[in-house]
């Protein structure tokens, strides 16, 4: 087990440089270089921005920049922002449990519903329960979430009046951080009302966020489920006389799970890529809105690092997932 | 009374090109202590029907008959979960394919233990003790160890051993065996008969072999059933079955037996009988 372990590792390596060669090019690939954006509307001299570029090291040919900036992550610095002169991965650790609350409500939402009403619409195929699911599932898996999103503020936020537009909790409570979770700091505050407040600013961006993999999700689910059910173990079970319950929900779900869950691995990228909408969205103060503000104000080292860093959160992701199915599959176990 | 009493049964099938009649009037009978097998050839419905009689074909089937009793219990007029009762315990059934019939995410003992849980109200120390001694009736070596082992790790010889233990684990009245040796090599498949014949003697249950083997049939049963395309063609004991077949469709099944054949190439059935010719000459 830690053989394999240590073996995926490695690997990680190879991919960690592959993934800092991309950020680090594509972010310069944009036209416009940051000290042309920070000086705003006011004309600047060719000689003072030769200087600022100069002082930035942004002058300097770009293999050196990138090995010198190499250099830095081998150390674990990936550098400190241009516009705001902080260190990347201190704002990334303070803006992380934000997308990281957003993220793990989303997929605990799209897995606890995806599952089920996939294995309904296996269970009862060819009805109308299925096709209304999977009905539900494709509108979902191709709506534009940004469009979504909006029509869900307009609905629940303007029209009904329900919930919050933006933010992550009203104005009127205030406490420290203590997880940067603010589900359970406003719960360790113990101010009344204030995990309601949370909960209340958490649930549309959550809804936006699950949408694609629940959907995703779900039609896994029911083709997966579909071949199980045609095994031949499905008809011993269901020949030792066992419970309809028992038969789906043991001997086929178990089975079925493992392609879902590399679904449900996958969706994880979806997920991270989809929180830069929703942020944006709804002014959600994490790691996506953080990204998109960065690349309009080209701030190179803000976008090379957060990418590098969200990467190296979907490979360990993907890697407890290599782990989980090994649990569920007893047939790749080693 | 019989222990299983069929009349007249048949099992349509909804298709995209309209209903398809999988078994059209089958009926049979087997008692206590009786081994009766049902041949055929693939798709002569022999299958299908112990599957409609059991309940567990899928919901595209439409299943009728005029009697279906098992132990004078209508099984037809039964609720769904009283039917379940049964299954499993009073009649079990063992498959084609030993490995793609046990569950490759649970451990073999789990499977067997599984059946007891539902059925009977033994411990968890008890389950395990039962399932140990039955591994032990179905000569599986070290049955200790091999609880915990998951199907791939064992060969189809041995899985098959592992679902006649869960079928008999709760000591069923009839138990159903549906090509049980096809999937195996020729040496097990004689380890597999044997066992079943000698546990089939030892619990004096009914056995139903399905089979498409006259080999088997010779070797095993009291009294056959042929089938062809659903249809009963001829049921007889197993002496007068070989040494006088009734039907021309029994006789052509035998001819085509490769230790029959006297020329170069085996006859087959299609090229000396028609449907109507097999249908006319059937003897019920």
């Amino acid at each position: 087990m830690l053989r394999f372990i240590f073996g995926r590792l490695a690997v990680l390596i190879p991919t960690f440089i592959g993934v800092s060669i991309i950020a680090f090019s594509f972010i310069r690939l944009l036209p416009g270089d940051p000290v042309m954006l920070m000086s705003g509307e006011r004309v600047m001299s060719p000689e003072r921005h030769a200087e600022l570029m100069h002082q930035l090291g942004l002058d300097r040919p770009i293999y050196v920049q990138y090995l010198d900036y190499l250099a830095g992550l081998v150390t674990g610095d990936f550098g400190s922002s241009i516009v705001t002169k902080r260190p990347v991965l201190e704002d990334f650790l303070n803006l992380f449990p934000a997308t990281l609350e957003l993220s793990l409500c989303a997929i605990l939402v799209a897995v606890c519903l995806g599952i089920p009403a996939g294995v309904l619409a296996a269970v009862k195929r060819g009805t109308w329960l299925d096709q209304s699911i999977m009905g539900a599932a494709l509108v979902g898996y191709s709506m534009p979430i940004f469009w979504w999103g909006l029509l869900l503020i307009i609905f629940f936020s303007g029209y009904l009046g329900w919930t919050p537009v933006s933010g992550r909790i009203s104005l009127l409570y205030f406490f420290p951080s203590v997880t940067g979770f603010m589900l359970i700091d406003s719960l360790i505050s113990g101010q009344a009302g204030a995990f309601k407040s949370a909960l209340t600013y958490l649930i549309l961006p959550t809804v936006v966020l699950a949408t694609i993999p629940l959907a995703v999700i779900a039609r896994q689910t029911r083709s997966a489920m579909l071949e199980v059910l045609g095994e031949d173990y499905v008809r011993t079970a269901r020949a030792k006389g066992l419970s309809p319950l028992r038969v789906v929900g043991i001997h086929a779900l178990r089975n079925a799970m493992i392609p879902v869950i590399t679904t449900i691995g996958l969706q994880v990228g979806v997920l991270l890529a989809g929180a830069i909408l929703t942020e944006t969205i709804f002014s959600w103060p994490g790691i996506g809105k953080w990204m998109v503000d960065s690349v309009f104000k080209r701030d190179y080292a803000v976008v090379q690092g957060g990418l590098m860093l969200i990467a190296a959160v979907i490979m360990i992701v993907n890697l407890v997932v290599d782990l989980l199915y090994g649990l569920v599959n007893p047939r790749i176990r080693r | 009374m019989s222990l299983l009493e069929i009349k007249n049964l048949v099992v349509e099938f909804q298709t995209a090109s309209g209903p398809f009649r999988a078994v059209d009037g089958v009926s049979l009978k087997v008692d206590e202590g009786e081994v009766l097998a049902i041949v055929g050839e693939s798709g002569s419905g022999k299958s299908v029907s112990m599957l409609a009689a059991m309940g567990l074909l899928p919901w595209t089937a439409k299943v009728t008959a005029d009697t279906l009793t098992f132990n004078g219990r209508d099984m037809q007029a039964m609720s769904d979960s009283d039917r379940r009762k049964i299954i499993g315990k009073d009649i079990a059934m063992i498959f084609q394919e030993p490995v793609a019939s046990l569950n490759p995410c649970f451990t073999v003992g789990f499977q067997i233990e599984e059946v007891l849980r539902v059925h009977t109200d033994l411990g968890r120390r008890a389950r395990r003790d039962r399932a140990i001694e039955l591994f032990q009736s179905v000569g599986i070596p070290n049955p200790q160890e091999r609880l915990g082992h998951f199907p791939h790790q064992m060969s189809g010889g041995q899985c098959q051993r592992v679902m006649i233990a869960t079928a008999l684990a709760c000591n069923p009245k009839l138990l159903i065996a549906d090509e049980p040796t096809t999937a195996l090599d020729v040496t097990i498949q004689k380890q597999i008969l044997d066992l079943l014949m000698k546990l089939q003697a030892e619990h004096g249950m009914g056995l139903i072999i399905i089979t498409h083997d006259m080999g088997v049939v010779a070797e095993t049963a009291d009294r056959v059933i042929v089938q062809y395309k659903g249809r009963q063609i001829e049921e007889a004991d197993v002496l007068s079955l070989f040494s006088a077949p009734k039907s021309v469709y029994t006789r052509a099944l035998l001819s085509a037996l490769p230790e029959n054949a006297t020329g170069g190439r085996l006859p087959t059935i299609t090229e000396k009988l028609t449907d109507a010719e097999i249908f006319a000459g059937a003897v019920r």
